[in-house]
């Protein structure tokens, strides 16, 4: 089994939903990106300290129906790419608050 | 703009979602541009937890790119604590100053707050004419300091050029002094009315030999023979067409927590310390109104050889006595643009051949207090003969 991951927003981000959706922009790039309803979920519930695999749980797979390993491979795409363009931060153990404090403006 | 930018744009329209606000912390400045537009005194100026609660606000109505400016937005005290509290609420923040109070300090705390880009006016390469302007010796050297300070922290700058008769010889040098510096370059050749309606700063425009030589540099417009293209008419998709975006997806809050449409549309719609910003938004009558503005509805311009490119802003003509009207500096830049009149000025220059006649039945008849025809009649065409 894989280990879990925690993720955690950057400080440093302009994050805004718009209907389903959310709007993301890292500060340092001026990336812009905008995630889809399902991203967006994720996006508002992690919190650096619940384990993506949770999250996913909880908030994807009892909402869409999807399997849990087919919404956990997904989502780890998600963040994956995100925190390459400094928009989280992902980690194999709960990460401090203070990397991604940001109220959560969803 | 991106396509995933305009698609945002497109959704927020669609929800009328205010994505984008300038907002002024103060009116404040430490130099008195002889261009500027505002008054400088402060008449009341939004309280720290005001514009808190404002920020709160602006982020629960959907706004995501804030632009906070002046005023010298370094005139606050409280800057940092509000620059703070925008970042906690997740905005993509974009900041306007003269950078004369910037040091390593105030670099260090913008770098660590995410801004995404810092914009910083620069007149000219040559102090004489940078400090004439400011009207505050040594503000180009403070200045310049501001732009590699904040390039050397790994920030996005925008050198800003506004034009104005006494500096359009020098925006080349300031474009290569921005390229040297790593900053970006825009040039604006509007001088607007100052907020309370005074037109006497339009008399530093530049004159259409110079609008049309920039709108001719290919390093500012990209594609000349495009943008100086013959206009077209407009078309039905045209006539459906929003001016831009102030009102629409955009708007501006003043340090006295007034709304107007945009900084340069000052239309008073609601002040959010009577009312919440989002009722303002969604019901102030003013606003409402500029949203229904089409092509179609504006008289003058629905026929205009230049209704499907011209880049008429509501604002200048709500400056120049309606927001349904045309602008006649738009209808310059479209003439410097292409050397095609549009039907406005064409129906100025006609009015304006019937002056020396009307003038000298006037003088003849009612003596030296007879009435003069409106200056800001015969200004703008005449600088165009």
């Amino acid at each position: 089994m894989k280990p879990n991951l925690f993720v955690a927003r950057c400080k440093a981000i302009a994050a805004r939903g718009l209907g389903a959706e959310t709007m993301v922009m890292s500060a340092t790039s001026s990336t812009l990106f905008t995630l889809n309803e399902v991203a967006s979920v994720i996006w508002k519930s992690i919190d650096g300290t619940t384990p993506l695999r949770e999250i996913v749980a909880r908030e994807v797979c009892s909402k869409y129906d999807v399997p849990l390993d087919v919404a956990l491979e997904g989502a780890e795409a998600v963040v994956r790419g995100l925190a390459q363009h400094g928009l989280l931060v992902i980690s194999e153990k709960p990460i401090s608050v203070s990397i991604g404090s940001s109220k959560a403006d969803q | 703009m991106s396509s995933l930018a305009i698609g945002m744009v497109e959704k927020a329209l669609k929800r009328n979602i205010p994505l984008s606000v300038q907002l002024d912390l103060t009116y404040r400045c430490n130099e008195r541009c002889i261009h500027c537009y505002l008054d400088h005194d402060d008449h009341g100026e939004m309280t720290t937890a005001e514009i808190k609660d404002l920020l709160d606000q602006m982020a629960d109505a959907g706004v995501f790119y804030l632009t906070i400016s002046g005023g010298e937005i370094l005139m606050r005290r409280d800057f940092f604590g509000i620059l703070e509290h925008a970042r906690l609420r997740t905005f993509c923040i974009k900041l306007k100053t003269n950078g004369v109070l910037l040091r390593k300090q105030e670099a260090d705390r913008i770098k660590a707050l995410g801004v995404e880009s810092v914009q910083i006016s620069i007149y000219s390469h040559r102090h004489e004419v940078h400090d004439a302007i400011t009207k505050r010796p040594g503000s180009l050297r403070r200045s310049i300091e501001a732009v590699r300070l904040l390039r050397e922290h790994g920030l996005h700058v925008v050198m800003a050029n506004v034009l104005m008769s006494q500096n359009v010889n020098d925006y080349r040098r300031v474009r290569e002094l921005a390229g040297e510096l790593g900053a970006q370059f825009v040039v604006d050749p509007t001088i607007t009315p100052m907020m309370d309606g005074d037109r006497s700063i339009l008399a530093l425009n530049v004159d259409e030999a110079a609008l049309r030589e920039v709108f001719r540099n290919e390093a500012l417009v990209g594609n000349v023979e495009e943008f100086c293209a013959p206009p077209q008419g407009a078309d039905e998709n045209a006539l459906e067409m929003l001016p831009c975006s102030a009102g629409h997806t955009a708007c501006y809050v003043s340090p006295y927590g007034d709304v107007y449409p945009c900084v340069q549309f000052p239309l008073p719609s609601g002040n959010v310390r009577r009312t919440k910003f989002a009722d303002i938004w969604r019901d102030s009558p003013q606003l409402n109104e500029v949203r229904s503005i089409r092509l179609r509805d504006m008289p003058s311009c629905f026929r205009c050889t230049h209704g499907g490119t011209c880049t008429r802003c509501p604002g200048l003509a709500y400056l120049e006595g309606n927001m349904r009207g045309p602008s006649v500096q738009d209808c310059e830049k479209s003439y410097a643009r292409t050397g095609i009149a549009s039907e406005n000025l064409k129906s100025r220059r006609a009015a304006a051949q019937t002056v020396p006649i009307l003038q000298l039945v006037q003088i003849q008849g009612l003596g030296p207090s007879a009435p003069h025809p409106s200056p800001e009649v015969r200004g703008p065409v005449q600088r165009l003969e």
